[in-house]
């Protein structure tokens, strides 16, 4: 069965996998939707497919789905403690920040209703605080006064924001979490990615917990789960808009960028501009650098490509273009 | 400055000159200061409460539009008045100097409360539109029943109005515009608006009544085309002339040199085919009435040569000149319609030569009615073949009943019926948006005539005479014919010229181009594996030069033409020289390698 559905030599797999990807991409654009009301809208359609083919180090709304092993995931209470801890707080989401320019001082003043959300005490604060800043801290009344060392303006608002973001507690990253039902057990959905933190951590289970960052899940499950992920996606976002493409074609797409054995981009840093011939690298962008850096190196074009032959103006290597004529010799 | 928070902030013009207590207070009485004449009536006043803001307008260039005031849902237009002013008695500066009519600008515009009509008025009403029809603007106000269309169509059939050919301007005899089309018999529609007459377009009437049947016609009606009874376009309908006018003059040139009208020489460089002079005057310039075919001279005309003639081997240097005559377009002809000679802004002699063809519907002539129905013959059919209805009368035009429902345009219907209504009754029926006549009274007009009032009717099959079963709707629509026409855009090209620089075809049609084969198209030849196909495009059909290659070295042979050798440039050698095929374009693109310092090598192979 297999063999008589392989493809024939010569047939231009790329230019179909394109055209087959393509066209329907050009219907996308015209109806995008918004759906209303959903909560943490990724994008979608062509938006997200550019993002899937010149793979953005941080897609534009990372979310993670954690699955959980069987012990937290069929109660709802014990999901969301993990959910809880998962959360990534920093010191400006519980706690005040105001600068005193005339004393060169700090206040934190602590929400003490966020405080117990968290399940933390100010101790905590005073603990991390302490980790980071440089100078004396001191307890007066309801806020944590800090004197940094240095009193020059600029290093006591570079300090506070360094405060704003300092971490009190969970998962560097992730900033959201909500706990969804689904499939009779419990999961976390985030906002914000850290797929190698989240793995590790205690009750997750790590065979099915998800990340939409392609980038990520190659680093942390390397090139093969990096190249199923950008095939989960990029059907995802096809399948979503109801544009039937065949698998294959994104199969041979992500089997292009994941070629070398790292993820890379389709356009001008990626595939496109790692093309072997000279010509048609320099037909497709920056031409100059292209010929001119060949000439440094004194580049050969053997001209095996497709679009080389066409500038050149010979039959190209694809279809009826493979096939040459050989004549056999008679014996005299 | 803390309490002025909670006063109204005035601006005057954009700037803020003060503050004060009440803003609603201060904007009322002012309005009623401009309406009684106090405050220049030219002054807006718009009022954002949530933004405590005043904004007042006294300064030029705000678009401005008149509305009648509203007092506690009472129109300030009494009924008296109205009287007075149908009688003529009052003019509308009285409106005005009275406070009845007052212009609002697009600021004050957002504290208005319009009724559009009278019979709407509540008590928070502040304005009524003076007519309902003023909502839209003058070119949705020609069309008729635009309510009753959607409005992607409505913008469609506006700017398709634009397209029309008709009466442009009734000085069309001596002008010369560059290019314009004259409609022959232009008719005013039978369904009119109010703003068509006040505008007095039945005096340049861009149209025709077409007689219009829904229904197929042997399928050459799909798909937006239009089936025309020959007959008819026999009869003149929707036909047109063209004229176009070619410019030449003679220009001076640094160095005291001049072109001169005249006819050329046969030793003039470029000289054409003494065919193509035939019809030159002694002055060079073509006589009125001469009929002329594509690349017929219309003026003759020799220019200086573009560079200077170097001394000759006589040491005098003789006058070579160029030949540089006006010449009618590929795919022009026609008839010289009128000569002009005048003198260029610069003092030159100016010839303006007008020539004239007559456009006789065609397929594929464009045509559209006021509802953005627009569509292309597809088959002029003979007036014995086409079906009829009881009383004889054979449709000019029969549009697909598919074009109707997904495109919503129920004025075209209404149109159809309004139309076969007046040209029973020889009324012109109204068609005024929002104002028009409406369905029931053509519907009693058709029945008093002895038509279906649903405007349906039996037709006969032109063919076998059998009837048709289905009854077909049959009316009177006003049809537009658009610029659009075959004969000024068809195009064809099998050889032809080719761009110097590449040697690739020219484009465009006036250029007598070749249609582009692009990347696109050329990944789709790929796609099917077509090697050999895209080959031939690629190569045969445009730029296929041959060029001897050293295989030595890889460099591009030169010729001496003079000892009728090639040899490398190189190697200075000519015993390794081969042939090979490549584009041009490829050419080029060594050269210009080249041209960057970079030497490109064109190593030889045999070929497997």
């Amino acid at each position: 069965m297999a063999r008589k559905r392989a493809i024939d030599p010569g047939e231009a797999v790329g230019i179909l996998s394109a055209q087959s990807i393509g066209e329907p991409g050009t219907q996308m654009t015209m109806r995008t939707f918004h759906y209303a009301g959903v909560a943490e809208q990724v994008p979608t359609g062509l938006p997200r497919l550019i993002e899937i083919v010149d793979v953005r180090r941080t897609p534009k709304k990372p979310t993670m789905e954690i699955y959980l092993t069987k012990e937290y995931s069929k109660n709802e209470e014990s999901a969301k403690k993990i959910a809880e801890e998962i959360e990534e707080v920093s010191l400006g989401k519980i706690a005040e920040i105001r600068e005193n320019f005339a004393r060169k001082e700090i206040e934190i003043i602590p929400d003490e209703e966020g405080l117990k959300e968290q399940g933390l005490t100010r101790g905590d604060i005073v603990k991390k605080v302490k980790k980071t800043v440089s100078g004396s801290i001191r307890e007066e009344g309801n806020s944590i006064v800090i004197t940094p060392k240095t009193t020059l303006l600029r290093s006591v608002r570079r300090t506070t924001n360094k405060l704003r973001t300092l971490h009190i507690k969970g998962i560097n990253g992730i900033s959201r979490v909500v706990v969804l039902k689904g499939d009779g057990e419990y999961y976390i959905r985030t906002g914000g990615t850290n797929f190698e933190e989240v793995l590790k951590w205690k009750g997750v289970d790590s065979d099915r917990s998800y990340t939409n960052n392609i980038k990520e899940v190659e680093k942390v499950l390397g090139i093969e789960a990096g190249r199923n992920a950008i095939i989960k996606e990029a059907k995802q976002v096809l399948d979503m808009q109801k544009l039937d493409v065949d698998t294959r074609h994104i199969m041979l797409l992500a089997d292009a960028m994941t070629m070398n054995g790292e993820i890379k981009p389709v356009g001008r840093h990626g595939l496109s501009g790692e093309k072997v011939s000279i010509l048609a690298r320099a037909a497709f962008e920056e031409t100059i650098k292209h010929l001119i850096a060949a000439a440094v190196k004194s580049d050969e074009d053997r001209l095996l490509g497709v679009t080389e032959n066409v500038i050149v103006g010979q039959e190209v290597p694809v279809g009826t273009g493979t096939v040459k004529l050989a004549m056999k010799m008679g014996k005299k | 400055m803390e309490k002025s928070k909670e006063k109204t902030a005035v601006y005057l013009n954009g700037r803020l000159v003060g503050f004060h207590e009440d803003g609603s207070a201060l904007t009322a009485s002012l309005r009623e200061k401009r309406r009684s004449g106090i405050i220049s009536r030219q002054s807006n006043f718009a009022y954002f409460p949530r933004e405590r803001s005043l904004y007042i307008n006294t300064d030029s260039g705000r678009a401005r539009r008149p509305y009648i005031v509203v007092d506690k849902g009472k129109s300030r237009l009494a009924p008296e008045v109205g009287e007075k002013l149908r009688k003529k008695e009052v003019s509308w500066d009285y409106l005005i100097t009275n406070g009845i009519i007052e212009y609002l600008d697009a600021e004050e515009e957002e504290n208005a409360f319009v009724a559009t009509r009278e019979e709407e008025l509540t008590d928070e009403h502040t304005h009524l539109e003076i007519d309902p029809v003023s909502i839209v603007g003058v070119t949705v106000a020609q069309l008729p029943f635009p309510e009753y269309n959607s409005s992607p169509r409505i913008t469609m059939a506006c700017a398709m109005s634009k397209q029309s050919l008709g009466h442009y301007a009734s000085n069309f005899n001596i002008r010369m515009d560059s290019r314009a089309h004259l409609l022959y018999y232009p008719q005013v529609p039978l369904v009119q608006t109010r703003p068509y007459r006040t505008l007095k377009f039945s005096k340049r009437p861009c149209g025709q009544n077409f007689v219009v049947a829904v229904a197929t016609y042997y399928g050459y009606n799909m798909g937006d085309a239009i089936v025309i009874n020959r007959n008819a376009i026999d009869r003149a309908l929707a036909r047109s002339v063209f004229y176009k006018t070619y410019e030449t003059e003679e220009r001076r040139y640094p160095g005291g040199q001049k072109d001169k009208f005249e006819i050329p020489q046969p030793t003039v460089a470029g000289y054409r085919e003494e065919a193509m002079y035939a019809k030159l005057g002694e002055d060079g310039i073509i006589f009125p009435e001469a009929e002329v075919q594509a690349k017929d001279v219309l003026v003759g005309k020799t220019s200086p040569p573009r560079f200077l003639e170097e001394v000759s081997g006589f040491g005098i240097a003789e006058e070579k000149k160029r030949e540089n005559s006006s010449v009618l377009k590929e795919g022009e002809e026609g008839f010289v319609d009128s000569v002009l000679l005048t003198e260029s802004p610069s003092g030159n002699k100016l010839v303006k030569v007008k020539v004239r063809s007559v456009k006789i519907p065609e397929t594929g002539d464009k045509f559209a009615s006021r509802h953005g129905q627009k569509g292309v013959i597809g088959l002029l059919a003979n007036q014995e073949d086409l079906p009829f209805t009881e009383h004889g009368v054979v449709p000019d035009l029969i549009i697909n009943p598919h074009a109707i429902p997904s495109r919503m345009t129920a004025g075209h219907i209404l149109e159809m019926l309004g139309g076969k209504a007046a040209s029973m009754h020889g009324k012109i029926m109204d068609g005024t948006a929002f104002n028009g006549d409406k369905e029931e009274t053509f519907s009693k007009i058709l029945e008093s005539y002895g038509f279906k009032s649903d405007g349906k009717e039996r037709l006969y099959d032109g063919i076998s005479g059998e009837a048709i079963e289905a009854e077909i709707f049959v009316g009177v629509v006003y049809y537009q014919k658009l610029h659009h026409l075959v004969s000024n855009k068809m195009h064809v090209r099998s050889r032809g010229p080719v761009q110097l620089l590449t040697h690739q075809p020219t484009e465009g049609r006036a250029r007598e181009g070749g249609l582009r084969f692009g990347e696109m198209e050329r990944d789709c030849l790929i796609g099917h594996g077509a090697s050999m196909l895209l080959k031939e495009r690629m190569l045969e059909e445009s730029d296929k030069t041959t060029e001897l290659i050293c295989s030595k070295c890889g460099s591009v042979a030169v010729t001496d033409h003079i000892r009728n050798k090639s040899y490398c440039p190189l190697c200075g050698e000519a015993d390794e020289l081969y042939h090979i095929e490549i584009s041009y374009a490829f050419k080029l693109l060594l050269d210009e390698i080249k041209a960057i310092g970079v030497f490109p090598r064109i190593m030889l192979k045999d070929k497997a």
